[in-house]
């Protein structure tokens, strides 16, 4: 067996055992971040190695348990994982997030203390998440995909509602119900493919439904659509978002907003350019794409708290991606996938970030907030640069991904394209008026100025911990300085951030031979089938 | 193929029957359209991957039949069963939750939602973020040390 085969399954059967072992380990807090920590950095490793061995080799497949196709002409009968240059990137860059964020969760609970909780369910509940997110980017059948939602939203459902404050529960709610439909939809759009061909190996589909007529294909595209729309927070499909994502604790928001959202759009680029590949939905996708940047950003000047505030550009920011994918180029695609990979980085950064606001200032809404930047021009650092990244200012990757649309969509020459091209210039500039007007109002006022700049919670929060009180701000106690073990995952993922940017040449250059390698699916059939087509 | 009618009806009611219970604000409704769309999607696979049949095993035959059943359906309806039913009892448990904090049963309003909601031109100035509004309706219930921070003269 090739080193592939032998590391395909890792970044499922790590986390997943790991979540096993710390749940064991559930009376001894110090053995269970040790479990955590070196199961997510051996989860990194592999997808890094992973990630070359598929730009060296092409694509990869696993037929799990040897169940592959035979030469009776059966297709394969078992779970197949697949590896291609667009998932290893998903799995590197999810990997990094991931490790970052837990590093900075247990920062955060050894400063401010969650030792009142009976037994520990955050870490465990954590890795089941990962193992989730590494299922639905490594799956090669529908129905694995359906099965790595369903296991990423279970562990989300309870990451979310963690504490179950009278808050949590409420947005716990309305984002159980919301994520429940969709994957009763994506239930529906396999009953309606299986119906049609007789097969949800998206290999063996993706030969099949080019017999189908053109009509039927569009139908059940559009109910794949519909379910990935809403996983994806497509605009007319996204406002469950900004209700729930906030309410979680900053780590949780942070790790949900960079990467469940970007899971969703994964799924609408293998739908799109694996199984549908028609194109003939792109001029709905391209509109929807428009109406999600602009709806997106437009809520989020309306916000004052900053989390919701985030949650807005990130629906926005989605936009951009379904706008790549929707051009069906080479240069539209890879320009997407370049954006996924920025976004995920930047938005977890952002809300990282909050973290640390809303831990030394208690608060995050606007109106409390001011007078950071003098309070510590560090914290006022680390927010500022991921800021101007989302907002696309020159020498971030904002910049070069948002450019590499552009050029994408000038490339195009249709006047939706060139519509887009204008929608994505005003999103881009109204998200830059966003993120200033934070940076104005939190870090450069004075905090008498704000309306209630007086107030603020009492203590720090803790995971579990949501019961904050309001006090007078003097009378807070002394939070002290921003902990290490939280700043230090920020500024590595602020340094990734940076990173994509500087390494941007050979980057772009990838995510140019993985765009070629989706949109020609000879690779991947021939991958998954073989010589048995 | 043949296609039975019989199943498909089912499926179209239960699903009507779902939706209708889920769009309600009531929480145990909710769980119980989830639970009907839920299986009624389970049928429709049932129903898609063919005519009743053998046992998927060699050498096993039920009555007169001649053909194999498709064993995929099932497995794959057998997942879908085990995953609704622990969404079903973490939504009962949040339900329970969310009665025992609120007494009641039914979903409230996001409260920033409903704030934002409330701008409108003339009260836009006072929830603006930059000027310290002094309201002259505060209640005088709060200590008195905060009486002399902005925003709080007005209990003076």
């Amino acid at each position: 067996m090739s080193l592939s085969g032998v590391l395909m399954p890792l970044p499922v059967l790590i986390p997943l055992v790991a979540a096993a072992l710390t749940l064991i380990a559930g009376r001894r807090p110090r053995l269970q971040r040790l479990i955590t920590l070196a199961a997510l950095t051996g989860v990194l490793v592999v997808c890094a190695v992973l990630l070359h061995l598929t730009d060296r080799d092409g694509t990869q497949a696993l037929h799990v348990g040897g169940w592959g196709p035979t030469d009776a002409g059966l297709g394969p009968l078992g779970i197949t994982l697949v590896a291609d240059r667009l998932s290893a990137l998903m799995l590197v860059v999810s990997a990094i997030v991931l490790l970052a964020v837990v590093f900075y969760a247990i920062g955060q609970g050894i400063r401010d203390g969650d030792e009142n909780q009976p037994v520990s369910i955050f870490l465990p509940t954590y890795l089941v998440l990962s193992a989730g997110v590494c299922t639905a980017f490594l799956a090669g059948d529908l129905f694995n995909l359906y099965v790595g939602f369903e296991v990423l939203l279970s562990a989300s459902f309870v990451l979310l509602t963690i504490g179950a404050s009278k808050e949590r529960v409420r947005a716990g709610i309305s984002y159980v119900m919301v994520s429940m439909v969709s994957s009763l939809i994506f239930l529906i759009g396999l009953a309606l493919i299986y119906a049609t061909t007789g097969t949800l190996n998206m290999a063996e589909l993706s030969l099949r439904l080019q017999d189908v007529t053109a009509g039927t294909r569009s139908a059940i595209f559009a109910v794949l659509l519909v379910a990935f729309g809403i996983k994806a927070a497509v605009f007319p499909l996204s406002a469950w978002l900004p209700d729930s994502y906030p309410t979680a604790p900053a780590p949780v928001t942070a790790v949900f907003a960079g990467l469940l959202t970007k899971v969703g759009v994964y799924a609408i680029i293998r739908a799109h350019s694996l199984l549908f590949p028609s194109g003939r939905l792109d001029n709905v996708l391209l509109i929807v794409a428009l109406l999600t940047m602009l709806v997106g950003i437009l809520g989020a000047i309306a916000q004052s708290d900053i989390k919701r505030l985030l949650s807005f550009t990130l629906i926005s920011h989605i936009g951009y991606m379904v706008f790549g994918i929707a051009l069906s180029s080479r240069l539209g695609m890879s320009g997407a996938i370049y954006y996924v990979a920025h976004h995920i980085v930047v938005q977890t950064t952002l809300f990282l970030v909050v973290g640390l606001i809303e831990r030394q200032a208690g608060a995050s809404t606007l109106r409390r907030l001011g007078g950071l930047a003098a309070a510590s021009p560090l914290l006022a650092f680390v927010f500022i640069v991921p800021a101007l990244n989302l907002g696309g200012i020159p020498p971030f990757s904002g910049f070069i991904g948002k450019v590499a649309l552009l050029e994408a969509g000038t490339a195009n020459g249709s006047v939706l394209a060139w519509l887009l091209v204008a929608g994505s210039v005003v999103t881009s500039l109204l998200t830059l008026y966003v993120v200033a007007r934070v940076w104005t109002k939190a870090f450069w006022r004075s905090r008498v100025d704000a309306p209630e700049g007086a107030l603020a919670d009492s203590a720090p929060s803790v995971l579990l911990d949501d019961y904050s009180d309001d006090v007078a701000f003097d009378d807070r106690g002394d939070v002290g300085r921003m902990p290490v073990g939280m700043l230090v995952p920020t500024m590595a993922l602020i340094a990734v951030g940076l990173v994509l940017t500087v390494a941007a040449g050979p980057i772009i250059g990838y995510t140019d031979r993985a765009a070629s390698e989706v949109l020609d699916r000879g690779q991947y059939i021939t991958a998954v089938l073989g010589g048995h087509r | 193929m043949t296609v039975y009618l019989v199943p498909l009806i089912i499926i179209g009611g239960l699903t009507s029957c779902g939706v209708y219970l889920l769009l309600s604000r009531n929480l145990t409704r909710m769980l119980l359209g989830l639970l009907l769309v839920g299986n009624a999607v389970n049928l429709l696979i049932l129903t898609v991957g063919g005519e009743a049949g053998n046992p998927p095993i060699r050498g096993r035959t039920s009555g007169t039949e001649t053909t194999t059943a498709d064993p995929l359906a099932q497995g794959m309806i057998l997942t879908a069963i085990v995953i609704a039913m622990g969404i079903a009892a973490f939504v009962l448990a949040l339900t329970y939750r969310s009665f025992r904090l609120t007494t009641e049963e039914d979903v409230g309003n996001d409260p920033e939602d409903t704030r934002v909601s409330k701008l409108s031109d003339s009260d836009a100035a006072a929830l603006d973020e930059d000027v310290p509004q002094p309201v002259p309706a505060r209640d005088t219930d709060e200590p008195d040390e905060l009486d002399a921070l902005p925003g709080h003269d007005g209990s003076r």
